[in-house]
């Protein structure tokens, strides 16, 4: 039976782990691949390493990081931020990173989704959409949710798998950073529309909301940042009750 | 040992190459008939899509050399569904070493099917000390169905071949570089025939 994923995410700026994280057995806190090695023997299913530098030698930066990674870690791996053309897709790949995620850029040049898949196939492909409720109606934002876009979250979540993206991690701008659960709803009428994997993401802070997400919100899978880094959530701790509650996961 | 991954143009190779030396092992690259041909061990690998890749495969030549190696030779996702007689994407028409046709998964489960499934009735050597339902890592859309080649078979809305073997080559249709521990041993199993 095909498991439910948990995925910690990872910010990484300049090539290192942004701020945040607080695991005392680590040698370099801010090492992304020692982090990566640590949630990966912990029974993580994937991870994210989201990149949120902002200098010239950003894709070189970030190109060496994925190959360090892949060198380390033998579970898959999504890479995103500020990722926009096929050329930068094209470069992360070849270094060992299992799927890309795009979320500004695709929103702006939706036409990006399709020349990547072309390029790349569907199932490398993640597109990240963050959202929040503007009078009731769920709207998508740029720039980390502070600058709202005419389109409205279901509309384009269809538009994105019409457009051949194999995944789309959804993020709730409502339940970001408050820790008190996913965005069910919204989640499970994206299950329910769609036809492909949706990633729940913005909220997590105890092990209930996962088992919430995963059955009201229908999520395949769930992100989480702070909730890891901060060990208040210990995966294979998390991923037992899960199973206590008849969710299937790897353990 | 000379380990040959087949470099056509497919694939998510870093990634095979890095597993490979995990385990304490070398392996190159190469499009060269010859050195695929010399190797004692061949992995074929393969991501994105079926006709194109099948296309950079004719292209290099490679088509009528592999099908005739007499080494272990595994395929790996895309790579395996080329070993079959045909794809349903892009009605590719396969290397035909293995005798089924691949097809879509249909609407009543999400496709891709992306994340980790478990693998059943275990048949090869291939296998060797894996135990039954353990997890292993895929990302498809097209799956083989059960034949008579089947090695492993995974659940997801039906009962289709997540491994096949004939002779000397085998094809995972799950990424044993990235399945953990458990894609690890698999591989190495390959790597000591």
């Amino acid at each position: 039976m095909l498991a439910k994923r948990i995925i910690p995410c990872l910010d990484i700026k300049d090539g290192r782990t942004v701020k945040g994280v607080n695991f005392v057995d680590l040698r370099d806190a801010g090492d992304p691949v020692e982090l990566a090695e640590i949630y990966s023997k912990e029974g993580a299913d994937e991870l994210v390493f989201l990149d949120i530098s902002a200098t010239e030698q950003k894709r070189k930066t970030l190109a060496d990081l994925v190959y360090r990674v892949a060198e380390k870690v033998n579970i898959p791996f999504t890479v995103g931020g500020g990722i926009s053309s096929v050329e930068d897709v094209d470069i992360l790949l070849q270094n060992g990173a299992d799927k890309v995620s795009i979320n500004s850029s695709a929103v702006k040049n939706p036409q990006l989704i399709n020349d990547l898949v072309a390029k790349f196939g569907s199932q490398c492909i993640v597109v990240a959409i963050d959202a929040k409720q503007i009078d009731g109606e769920w709207i998508v934002h740029l720039v980390g949710g502070k600058v709202p876009t005419e389109r409205k979250l279901f509309e384009w979540a269809k538009e994105v798998e019409e457009r051949g993206a194999g995944e789309i991690l959804f993020t709730s701008m409502d339940n970001d950073g408050t820790k008190d659960g996913f965005a069910n709803e919204a989640l499970a009428r994206l299950s329910t529309e769609l036809n492909i994997p949706i990633i729940a993401s913005g909220g997590a802070g105890n092990m209930q909301h996962f088992s919430d997400t995963f059955i009201e919100g229908k999520a395949d899978a769930a992100l989480a940042a702070s909730v890891f880094h901060f060990k208040e959530i210990g995966i294979q701790e998390l991923k037992l009750e899960l199973q206590g509650n008849g969710i299937p996961v790897r353990v | 040992m000379k380990i040959v991954i087949i470099n056509y143009g497919a694939g998510n190779i870093q990634s095979i190459k890095f597993a490979i030396k995990r385990l304490g092992f070398d392996a190159v690259l190469s499009s060269d008939a010859e050195e695929i041909k010399n190797a004692d061990k061949v992995i074929f690998p393969g991501v994105g899509e079926a006709s194109s890749a099948m296309k950079m495969l004719l292209n290099s030549g490679l088509d009528s050399i592999i099908p005739t190696l007499k080494q272990p030779v595994l395929g790996i996702c895309l790579g395996m569904q080329l070993m079959c007689n045909s794809s349903e994407e892009g009605n590719t028409t396969g290397l035909g070493i293995f005798d089924v046709d691949v097809i879509k998964f249909d609407t009543s489960v999400k496709v891709p099917q992306i994340g980790w499934n478990q693998i059943s009735k275990l048949k090869s050597n291939l296998f060797g000390s894996i135990a039954e339902n353990e997890h292993i890592y895929l990302v498809h859309s097209f799956y083989a169905p059960l034949c008579s080649e089947t090695i492993a078979e995974c659940s997801y809305g039906l009962n289709y071949s997540a491994a096949l073997q004939k002779g000397n080559f085998y094809g995972t249709q799950f990424h044993p570089e990235k399945s953990s521990d458990v894609g690890e041993k698999i591989l190495e199993n390959f790597l000591k025939m």
